[in-house]
């Protein structure tokens, strides 16, 4: 594969012509995130493919800017490998399921990984992004500045929203020197008493970027200047991290907690004591992958008890919004939906129409 | 009133519902006191607004709202009135929303690392709040002992420290929101994301335009217990501007990373006394934070760059004190240039880093081009640039040719890739140059997003972004006789 193609024109003649014909147009990157849209797909009307995956490229990077420019189909592995040549890395770990994925498709999903709450989600490193609106206008918004306050932010709209605005062309993110050091720590605790822990350490300015508590272990990553990171494994105590591979499995969602059916992703209060049993805890608490014994509704009741919310990680993960919305949230999303595209041209089967949706 | 009748019938009508909606205290409509909120901190642009309401409750704000719906009355959202590109300015016709009343810290929640605060809450109370716990709320504008969070939510406002700790969008989870149609808007909350779209970021910096922030919940961060700041001089600016880059290649961000130029220099010097070499054509500024060990490390590291880079002699601040002093003329330097000269216009254009020394160049000989004389004094770290155009208004034609200087600068960040507002939003001040950024197709996108929210059109009506048919030629932040809108707030 060529590592340097620039086919906008090509993707936006194509959003035209569905246009011009009233297509459908289902946007594609590598495919390595399709498990999570394959549900509601099903269901959708008929609607044309269209791949992302050949428009590739970096279009800009300067490390010293913190910056990079991809266009979208640009290869996760492709990027990583170009901002680790230069000491630098994507600061929100976007997860690589199946070892694929696509900066576009990263930025779609908006799953970001175990730094998240540390380092900042997807969203947080977005700057700016091209976007082919359902009208198949060529838009620019944001741009390559940490600092961008001109217009209203519809670069980092985009994050999480499946392709639902548009199909996304290029994108500018913040990137961040790679830390001098890295050291994983594990310390065997009872989840509860992992809880406390992580809400502790939180409080005090240590150098941590991951907490995760999985089967009976709490694991803490730590990153940054040698003497911090060593200091602050002495304070932290336990032993080291038995698993080489434990952060990068977490990251793509590859650690065996996480395979198999049932599993919900939950995003919570960190401190909230529920649901913990039957959970893989993240972010310190934030993010819980739980394998719930209970029908959809109890456990989306459960979740708005403690503060929180969750959608099944399965095919209708992408089906962003269904049943889980509160109406007035729900209507200006579909508002907000067809301001850039009124015919809901793009993803059509990703959110449900208003009267498609129940109250929850 | 007006002569029309029928809207006089309007008015009254209006008027008698926001008395039963509001306390007494809370309804302004005598003229003498409406004054006090014809403009923020952009004093250039002056109008009376017809009503003032400052709403106790949500409750009253979204009484308040549905009320202006169904009488079509313009409503300007206002937090403190500090903002410096007029996005407060009344509508002649319209109500002003002040927040300030609605200033209580709702809860601290140190389990979760989370603060819930009402809008009219100060910036810095919240880190005053918290203090006694370890922690802070990060973004620190540099009016930050008066503006207040629902202003920062509009303006997504940055500061001094927001290259390593991000903007308002970055420590900010939670919001509720009140619509046009005065209904709720819950967006995020103790957790870190939502469940739907992403209004949340969405609202950031929106400017007042898609609804009234009537809560915010922000992140709190333990301090840094460490902290280091350094000044480094240099003999040439563009050796200076180069230094700013090889930091951040080298691999470290920086707390803070601030530059002067000559001219500012000498005017902060003059004024406060820091201490600043008077003989250099550039300083930086340099703040280094968190645990021990890293400080010091990051130090050396800073110092060896600056070093290779040409600079003169590095002094270090230890001392909180000695750190405030070196701080000291930095945080002066606006009131420090308005002492040099009887007017000043700020500009907040963004650029890629490393067209600092370039930029910086042609921006010299742009004034020179104009007759005028340039200060700079900016957030190098980040490519926030702060050109002060120095002129007088009394000279016939030197406003004009501010204006122009002040355009033809915006014109060059967006050249090189950058933006036209860092940090000081679009508001009315920079409706031309917002034409210049965006092409016709992107700002209509913006007006129809807005609709979305707002289909008549009514909260904040004529800001941020502008009409596609006409791109109003306004004004700047002109500071007559080193008079800023706010003299006891710092500028930076």
């Amino acid at each position: 594969m060529r590592d340097d193609v620039d086919q906008a024109e090509v993707l936006c003649d194509a959003v035209r012509r569905a246009a011009a014909a009233g297509e459908a147009v289902r946007i594609v990157g590598s495919g390595s995130k399709s498990s999570l849209t394959a549900g509601a797909a099903e269901a959708s009307r008929p609607a044309r493919l269209l791949s992302v995956s050949e428009h590739v490229g970096i279009v800009d990077y300067r490390p010293e800017e913190l910056v990079v420019t991809a266009r979208a189909g640009t290869r996760l592995k492709t990027l990583e490998s170009v901002l680790a040549g230069a000491g630098q890395y994507l600061p929100f770990e976007p997860p690589r399921l199946h070892g694929g994925g696509t900066v576009g498709g990263a930025v779609a999903c908006g799953l970001s990984g175990p730094g998240r709450p540390w380092r900042g989600a997807v969203r947080d490193a977005v700057l700016g992004v091209e976007l082919v609106n359902g009208r198949g206008e060529r838009l620019r918004f944001g741009g390559q500045v940490m600092k961008n306050v001109a217009g209203y932010d519809l670069s980092r709209l985009q994050a999480g929203a499946f392709g639902t605005f548009g199909l996304m062309l290029a994108v500018s993110l913040k990137v961040l020197p790679v830390p001098e050091t890295e050291q994983g720590r594990v310390l065997a605790l009872p989840p509860a008493d992992a809880l406390a822990r992580c809400r502790a350490w939180s409080r005090r300015p240590l150098p941590i970027s991951g907490l995760c508590w999985a089967d009976g272990l709490l694991h803490v990553r730590l990153s940054g200047a040698a003497s911090a990171v060593a200091a602050a494994a002495g304070e932290i105590g336990g032993d080291d991290e038995p698993d080489p591979r434990f952060w990068t499995g977490l990251r793509d969602l590859r650690l065996p907690q996480l395979a198999g059916p049932g599993l919900w992703r939950c995003v919570l209060p960190p401190a909230a004591p529920e649901p913990l049993d039957e959970c893989l805890v993240n972010w310190g608490g934030a993010e819980r992958w739980w394998r719930p014994r209970a029908d959809d509704a109890r456990v989306r009741a459960a979740l708005a008890a403690a503060g929180g919310h969750g959608r099944p990680f399965d095919g209708s993960f992408g089906h962003r919004g269904a049943g889980t919305l509160a109406p007035l949230e729900r209507r200006v999303s579909e508002r907000l939906r067809a301001a850039f595209d009124p015919e809901r041209r793009f993803n059509p089967e990703l959110t449900a129409r208003p009267e498609e949706t129940h109250a929850h | 009133m007006t002569a029309d009748p029928a809207d006089n019938r309007r008015r009254r009508r209006v008027e008698s519902l926001l008395r039963r909606a509001l306390p007494p205290s809370s309804l302004i409509t005598d003229p003498r006191a409406r004054k006090t909120f014809e403009t923020d901190g952009l004093t250039a642009i002056r109008e009376l607004p017809w009503l003032v309401a400052l709403p106790e409750t949500e409750a009253q704000v979204l009484e308040v709202l549905r009320i202006c719906r169904a009488h079509d009355v313009p409503v300007v959202p206002r937090g403190a009135g500090t903002g410096l590109s007029g996005g407060a300015r009344p509508s002649a016709d319209g109500l002003v929303l002040g927040l300030s009343k609605m200033a209580e810290i709702v809860e601290v929640d140190l389990d979760n690392l989370v603060a819930r605060v009402q809008p009219g809450v100060r910036n810095l109370a919240i880190s005053e709040a918290v203090a006694e716990h370890g922690l802070y709320y990060a973004p620190d504008p540099s009016s930050q002992i008066a503006c207040s969070i629902g202003g920062n939510v509009a303006e997504n406002s940055g500061g001094v420290h927001c290259l390593k700790y991000g903007l308002t969008v970055h420590n900010v989870v939670g919001v509720r929101l009140a619509t046009v149609d005065g209904e709720v808007l819950e967006l995020g909350g103790k957790v870190p994301e939502g469940p739907g779209y992403d209004l949340l970021a969405l609202v950031m910096g929106s400017e007042g335009m898609l609804g009234v922030v009537t809560e915010v919940t922000v992140r709190l961060l333990p301090s840094p217990p460490e902290k280091r700041v350094l000044l480094a001089p240099f003999a040439d600016v563009g050796a200076a501007a180069d230094a700013v880059g090889a930091i951040i290649a080298e691999g470290i961000v920086p707390a803070g990373l601030e530059m002067m130029d000559a001219p500012a220099i000498r005017a902060a010097e003059a004024f406060v006394h820091a201490g600043y070499p008077s003989d250099a054509a550039a300083i930086l500024l340099c703040e280094l934070d968190g645990v021990a060990g890293e400080v010091a490390a990051d130090l050396a590291r800073v110092t060896r760059v600056l070093d290779a880079h040409g600079a003169g002699d590095i002094r270090v601040a230890e001392s909180p004190e000695d750190q405030a002093r070196l701080w000291l003329g930095r945080k002066a330097a606006f009131p420090a240039v308005g002492r040099i000269a009887p007017d000043y216009y700020c500009m907040d254009g963004t650029i890629p880093r490393a067209h600092l020394a370039d930029v910086l160049e042609r921006i010299g000989r742009l004034a020179e081009a104009h007759g005028l004389a340039v200060a700079n004094v900016f957030h190098a770290g980040d490519g926030n640039l702060h050109p002060l155009i120095l002129y007088d208004a009394n000279q016939p034609g030197q406003l004009e040719q501010a204006e122009a200087l002040g355009a033809r600068i915006l014109e060059l960040c967006v050249a090189v890739g950058g933006t036209v507002t860092g940090e000081h939003g679009v508001g009315v001040e920079k409706l031309d140059t917002m034409c210049h950024q965006f092409d016709a197709a992107t700002l209509a996108q913006m007006h129809a997003v807005k609709a979305a929210f707002d289909p008549d059109g009514l909260l904040n009506p004529g800001k941020a972004v502008p009409e596609l048919a006409r791109c109003a030629e306004l004004g700047g932040m002109h500071v007559h006789g080193g008079r800023l809108p706010f003299p006891h707030l710092p500028r930076f």
